[in-house]
């Protein structure tokens, strides 16, 4: 069989995964759910590495370093965060800095 | 280890059998979110099959060791973990929207600067159509992802102003869909082969960013649950169809995952909204609505109260509920409810709370922030369980919410919430409204509910009176 038809099929039945298995999450986890699944599609970080060998002057290597350092920071902060977040949840108590800073915005590319 | 087992490992049926355990273990880990007590392992298992993906994924790169490659690849891991890991610690539970905002959209930027890579990679043909139009696909949304999830993020943090920004009348519409359109023929153009394809390529990524900001701008604070969560579904989409043109079978199936939670969350928001999709992304709400803001012109009066006062309904009723909102979270108020509660609950008066599905400014906002403060979550309650329970309860307490509790959703047809599910507060004995000001709330929206002789308004900074009330509820 063709391997795009495969891949396709892949991606449908992924779909159908999914949906399963959202659909039971229980709205009180939907920030969660959320932040988590978020951290999920940092998987992109994939395409980045795989590129990376490729590519060849300046402004591709320039951009998928940033394309990696993207992917990574919306894995692991993704991961992060929902971890503590549903630490919450587990009625555990944890220290909560007071006053953080704000995000920095890293839009720059 | 031998030179024999370093080729094995770097076989691609290693590597794809690595993927298999990868995605198998992102799967079992979602499932885990389906329980408040399996969801912190959930979340690490999904982690560990990342790890995995990440790992197979490096194994690969042995063709081209010595070329530096793996130095950049670290480079960019080094950044991005030296950006995210203090974000994602260091990030307040009331400043979560934007940063769930930020990390989406900076996983579209990576997706629309990963397909630009690939198409760099195949100037001048050689490419199969059907993989172009998938890597297509994702460099458009991923660039829309990118671009909106900014403007998200900057109306959530307040950099920009939260109210709807636009065209006027349909011009918005017209500008958008045109771009679109744009977007779609420059790709058509670019996979039938053209000449220019370097600059094709960066033609659709400036048009759909422009398209991005273009559609999140018109989007009010109130709508922001569904936007995050449609853009979540965005970048999903894109980051399996990106999968596709890689050839790479756990990208494509963690992309489907979020695809599918993000549509699925979206819809949730817009059913409890009552509102279509295409019509919030249409964007505007409330926008006309607001401009005369006419609270008590009409000869309509409110009742204002003290916190003695409230303090001694609340410390007599049996049954109170609490209804927060996003003006809580603004407050920072919900370890102060939290105090309050167990003051109450001191006092032999049951609580709960109700929580409306689109409360704050993403799905299930006020869950985390009651559970940030400890709050029991048996004790939050969904709207649908909640609302036969009003007429049973004595003192309703309404902090920081208003649209979800405005009677005009479910009496007054000429309302522009008309339809919306709302929270049924004005069923209970009585109701205790904690607010700034009369200002009207974000969608600009009268509210009958402050006029209601039940309702008793009690101003000032919701963690401030929260407080207060603890302290007299203390002292009965």
């Amino acid at each position: 069989m063709d391997s795009l038809v495969i891949l396709i099929a892949v991606l449908v039945l992924a779909g159908f995964v999914g949906y399963t298995v959202i659909s039971k999450v229980p709205n009180t986890l939907h920030t969660p759910l959320m932040s988590g699944t978020n951290a999920i599609h940092g998987i992109v970080v994939l395409g980045g590495l795989l590129l990376m060998a490729e590519s060849s002057g300046f402004l591709e290597k320039l951009l998928l370093v940033i394309a990696v350092a993207f992917g990574t920071i919306n894995v692991v902060g993704g991961f992060l965060v929902t971890d503590r977040m549903l630490e919450m949840f587990k009625g555990k108590r944890r220290e909560e800095p007071a006053a953080a800073p704000k995000p920095d915005g890293s839009e720059g590319s | 280890m031998t030179a024999l087992g370093t080729v094995f490992l770097q076989t691609k049926d290693f590597i794809y059998a690595a993927y298999i355990v990868a995605f198998a273990l992102l799967i079992y880990g979602m499932t885990g979110l389906t329980g408040p007590k399996t969801a912190v392992r959930g979340n690490k298992i999904a982690a560990v099959g990342m790890a995995i993906a990440v790992v197979a994924t490096l194994l690969r790169e042995h063709e081209f060791s010595g070329s530096g490659t793996v130095w950049l690849i670290l480079l960019g891991v080094v950044i991005g973990t030296a950006v995210g890991v203090p974000a994602a610690l260091k990030v307040r539970m009331t400043a979560m929207p934007q940063m769930v905002a930020l990390f989406n959209g900076v996983g579209g930027g990576a997706v629309a600067l990963i397909a630009w890579i690939e198409f760099r990679h195949h100037f001048g043909g050689g490419y199969p159509l059907r993989v172009e139009i998938f890597e297509l696909f994702g460099a458009i949304v991923g660039s829309i992802s990118f671009w909106g999830s900014n403007i998200a993020f900057g109306k959530l943090q307040e950099i920009l102003p939260s109210r709807p920004i636009k065209l006027p009348g349909r011009a918005q519409t017209v500008v958008n869909v045109g771009l679109f359109l744009v977007a779609v023929a420059s790709a058509i153009v670019l996979s039938s082969g053209t000449h220019s394809q370097a600059l094709f390529i960066l033609g659709i990524l400036v048009v759909s960013a422009i398209l991005g900001n273009l559609v999140v701008l018109p989007i009010g604070g109130a709508d922001m649950p569904v936007v995050i969560s449609l853009l979540n579904a965005f970048t999903g989409l894109s980051a399996a169809a990106t999968g596709v043109g890689l050839d790479n079978p756990v990208m494509i199936v963690a992309g489907m995952i979020v695809g599918a939670s993000g549509t699925i969350l979206t819809n949730l928001m817009a059913k409890a909204m009552n509102r279509s999709v295409p019509a919030i992304v249409a964007g505007g709400f409330g926008g006309e609505v607001s401009a005369p803001v006419s609270a008590s012109s009409d000869g309509r009066s409110y009742r204002s109260t003290s916190a003695q006062d409230v303090a001694i309904q609340l410390a007599y009723a049996r049954q109170v509920v609490v209804a927060p909102g996003y003006g809580m979270a603004v407050a920072q108020a919900q370890h102060a409810v939290r105090a309050l509660e167990k003051a109450l609950e001191a006092k032999g008066v049951i609580v709960k709370y109700a929580i409306h599905p689109v409360a704050g400014r993403m799905p299930g906002h006020m869950n985390v922030l009651l559970a940030e403060a400890d709050v029991p979550y048996d004790l939050l309650r969904e709207m649908d369980d909640i609302n036969p329970e009003f007429p049973r309860t004595d003192v309703t307490l309404v902090i920081g919410a208003n649209d979800v509790t405005n009677p005009a959703a479910e009496s007054d047809p000429g309302s522009p919430i008309y339809g919306m599910p709302s929270l049924e507060v004005d069923r209970s004995a009585a109701v205790v409204v904690l607010k700034r000001s009369m200002a009207s709330g974000f969608a600009g929206i009268d509210n009958p509910l402050f006029y209601d002789p039940k309702t008793s308004m009690l101003f000032g900074d919701a963690k401030a009176s929260v407080t207060e009330l603890t302290a007299e509820v203390q002292a009965l």
